[in-house]
C-alpha cells in the first residue's frame, strides 16, 4: 500500500453526489488523462462550479454524506478525485459501483457516518488507515472507521485488483491454463 | 433456509452449495459488455498493467459503440477507434459498430444474449437492465472489466434482497416506467444500495418484457446491484429464436429470506413523474402539470425500445408539437430504427415535427444530439436527472414514461395524455 497515514484538510459535501457531480460526461471523453480530469473534478457540484482542483492542497479530504459516487458506473469518478490530489474519501456510506471502483483502484476510501456527521468544513484530519481512526486535530475528536471485510482489505492493501489479477494470472500460467 | 434467485446464480457461479447475503464470492462471469467509454480504459489496463494477452472468451463478450459515437468529436473519435481495435485485436465475437447496434443495454437482451440463470456484468451503470431476462446482471467499472476480460471471473459481495410485491394491475396511461419510478420515489435514491431489488406480482404478468427491462434498468436509481424477475411465458416467448445459449432459468425458494418485502397496489399507482434533480424526487402528474417544456426526449436505454415508440407515435398521429418545444426522438438500437421505419412511426414523428436522430446515447447523458443549456426545462424518458446529467448544472430535468412526453410535447407543457388524446386531430 502506498501510504497508511493522510493529513489534510476537510472539504464537506451533502448527500448523493451523483458521478456527474464528480466528473461531468462531457469530460469522459479524457478518461485516459488523470491529470486533466482532476482539473474538473467536483465541478458538477452545483455549488461548487469550475476551479475546485485550483482550491484544494494536495492531501486535502472529501468527507460527505450518505451514497457519495451513486449514478454511471465511470471509473473516472474516483480517478478524477485522485487526479485532483484528494488523499482520502470519507463518507456516510457510499454507493456500490464507486466504492468497488475505488477499492479496485487501491484508492483509500473509508466509511465513517459519525464523522461525516460531526467534522466541520476546512478541519484539518489526519486518517489512520491501517489502525482505522479519523483524527480530527481542529476539535480533537476522533472517529472510528467501519473496518472492511478482509478480501477488500487486502486488496486495498496490496494496491487494488491490478497486482491481484496479475498472481492469478501467473498461477493460471504456472498450470498451463493460459 | 432456502435462497433468492440472486443468491442462486452466485452459488452456482462461484461452485457453492449455499451463498448468503454479505459473503464474499468468486463468481464466473457468463457475459460481459463493454461500450466506447470503458472499452479503451478496460483494455488499457488489461493489456498494459496486467499483463494480459487475450480475453478469456471472445465469444461472451460484447463491444458495443453508443456512448459518444458516431463520434461527436475528435476524440470521442479516438474513444471509437481505440474499442474497435481492442474489439478486432481479441477477437470479439460480439461488437457492435455504429449503424448496426445502438445502445448496448437495448441490443444485448435484442440479440438474446443475456439469459436466464446467468450471472452478467457490463461496464456501465445500467447493466441492471438484463435482469428483468431472470439473469444477475450489474454494472462494473473498468479495472473490475479489465479483470473479467483477462480471467472470466470477478469477485461479488452477495447481496441482500429486497422483495417487491405488485398486486392488480396497472390502471390506463400508467406504465411500468410509473411503477418503477414510484418505487424509488418511496425508497429513494440509495434505498437499496448495494441490494437485489426483486419484483414479483400480478401486475408483472401483464407487462412486456420490453416494459420489464424499464423496471430493471432502473434498479440503479435506487442504489441496487441488481433488478431481477423469474422467468415466466412472457420470458420464454421473448427469448424464443433469440437465445444464443442454452439456459437455465432460477426461481427464489419458497423460503428464501427477503431483507424486507413491499406490497404495491399497482392499481392505485399513478402516472408518475421525476422532477428535478434527483429520480426519488417523484410526483403524481397533477403535481407537476402545467409545467411549460424547452424540450422533450424520447430516447435512452431505458424507455425507447419499438413498443415505446409505438406508444408515443399513437399519441403524435396528425398532432404537431408546441411551436416552443423541441422534440428529440433517438431510437435505442438500429433493429428498433428499422421497425420503426417498417411502421411508417418515423414519419409520424417527423410529420409532427421531431428531430429523429440516429441510434446512441445522445442527449441522455449530455453527450451530443440535444445537450440542455442553462435553466432549459426538458422531459425525458431516460432514468437519471442529477444535476449536470443532460448538459448544463442549472438545466431541470422531469423523468417520465413516453406517452407522457409525447403528450407534453404536443402541449408545450407537462400535461396528461388523455388531454391530449381527447382533442380531435388536426386542431
Ligand atoms: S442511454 Fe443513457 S443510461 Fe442508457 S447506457 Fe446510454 S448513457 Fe447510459
Amino acid at each position: 500500500m502506498a501510504q497508511t497515514r493522510v493529513r489534510g484538510r476537510a472539504w464537506k459535501f451533502g448527500d448523493n453526489v451523483d458521478t456527474d457531480q464528480i466528473i461531468p460526461a462531457k469530460y469522459a471523453i479524457y478518461s485516459l488523462d488523470e491529470q486533466r480530469l482532476g482539473e474538473h473534478a467536483m465541478e458538477g457540484v452545483p455549488e461548487i462550479g469550475p476551479g475546485f482542483a485550483q482550491r484544494i492542497s494536495p492531501g486535502d479530504l472529501i468527507v460527505a454524506g450518505s451514497n457519495f459516487g451513486c449514478g454511471s458506473s465511470r471509473e473516472i469518478a474516483p480517478v478524477a478525485i485522485r487526479g485532483a490530489g484528494i488523499s482520502c474519501v470519507i463518507a456516510e456510506s457510499f454507493a456500490r459501483i464507486f466504492f468497488r471502483n475505488a477499492i479496485n483502484l487501491g484508492y483509500p476510501i473509508v466509511q465513517a457516518p459519525q464523522a461525516a456527521g460531526q467534522v466541520g468544513q476546512g478541519d484539518e484530519l489526519e486518517v489512520d488507515l491501517e489502525e482505522g481512526l479519523i483524527r480530527d486535530l481542529t476539535t480533537g475528536a476522533e472517529f472510528w472507521v467501519e473496518p472492511l471485510p478482509p478480501f477488500m482489505a487486502e486488496l486495498l492493501k496490496t494496491g487494488g485488483l491490478v497486482p491481484w489479477v496479475q498472481q492469478r494470472l501467473q498461477e493460471r500460467r504456472a498450470a498451463g491454463i493460459v | 433456509m432456502g435462497m433468492t434467485m440472486s443468491e442462486k446464480i452466485l452459488a452456482r457461479a462461484s461452485g457453492r452449495e449455499v451463498v448468503r447475503p454479505g459473503d464474499l464470492v468468486l463468481g464466473r462471469i457468463d457475459f460481459a459488455m463493454g461500450h466506447d467509454l470503458t472499452i479503451p480504459p478496460a483494455g488499457k489496463i488489461m493489456r498494459e498493467q496486467m499483463g494480459a494477452e487475450r480475453v478469456w472468451d471472445p465469444e461472451r463478450v460484447a463491444v458495443v459503440q453508443d456512448h459518444f459515437q458516431p463520434a461527436k468529436d475528435a476524440a470521442s473519435a479516438a474513444l471509437g477507434r481505440m474499442t474497435r481495435e481492442f474489439a478486432r485485436e481479441m477477437g470479439i465475437r460480439w461488437y457492435f459498430e455504429v449503424g448496426q447496434g445502438g445502445i448496448c443495454h437495448t441490443v444485448l437482451p435484442e440479440r438474446g444474449l443475456v439469459l436466464p440463470g446467468e450471472l452478467v456484468v457490463g461496464a456501465d451503470s445500467h447493466s441492471c437492465t438484463y435482469g428483468a431476462l431472470n439473469c444477475l446482471a450489474t454494472g462494473i467499472g473498468s479495472t473490475d472489466l479489465a479483470c473479467v476480460l483477462a480471467l472470466g471471473e470477478l469477485w461479488f459481495r452477495v447481496p441482500e434482497t429486497l422483495r417487491f410485491v405488485y398486486h392488480n394491475r396497472l390502471s390506463e396511461w400508467v406504465e411500468s416506467k410509473d411503477l418503477i419510478l414510484h418505487v424509488i420515489g418511496m425508497i429513494g435514491v440509495d434505498g437499496a444500495r448495494s441490494k437485489a431489488m426483486e419484483h414479483t406480482g400480478e401486475a408483472l404478468r401483464h407487462i412486456d418484457m420490453e416494459g420489464r427491462l424499464t423496471m430493471t434498468n432502473m434498479a440503479i436509481e435506487a442504489g441496487a446491484k441488481n433488478g431481477i424477475m423469474a422467468c415466466d411465458d412472457v420470458t420464454e416467448a421473448y427469448l424464443r429464436g433469440r437465445a444464443q445459449r442454452p439456459w437455465q432459468p432460477v426461481a427464489s425458494d419458497p423460503d428464501a429470506e427477503y431483507e424486507q418485502t413491499f406490497e404495491i397496489d399497482a392499481e392505485k399507482v399513478p402516472i408518475t413523474l421525476a422532477r428535478p434533480m434527483s429520480p426519488e424526487n417523484t410526483a403524481p402528474i397533477d403535481e407537476v402539470a402545467g409545467t411549460r417544456l424547452d424540450q422533450v426526449f424520447i430516447g435512452s436505454c431505458t424507455n425507447s425500445r419499438i413498443t415505446d415508440l409505438r406508444r408515443a407515435a399513437q399519441v403524435l398521429e396528425g398532432r404537431h408539437v408546441a411551436p416552443w418545444v423541441r422534440l428529440i426522438v433517438t431510437p435505442s438500437s438500429h433493429q428498433v430504427a428499422l421497425q420503426a421505419e417498417r411502421e411508417g412511426l418515423v414519419r409520424i414523428f417527423m410529420e409532427a415535427g421531431a428531430a429523429w436522430t440516429t441510434e446512441t446515447c445522445g442527449a441522455c447523458l449530455g453527450g451530443h444530439q440535444g445537450v440542455l443549456g442553462e435553466g432549459e426545462v426538458c422531459l425525458s424518458t431516460t432514468n437519471r436527472n442529477f444535476p449536470g446529467r443532460m448538459g448544463d448544472p442549472k438545466a431541470l430535468v422531469y423523468l417520465a414514461n413516453p406517452v407522457v412526453a409525447a403528450a407534453s410535447a404536443v402541449a408545450g407543457e407537462i400535461t396528461h395524455p388523455a388531454e391530449v388524446v381527447r382533442q380531435p386531430v388536426g386542431v
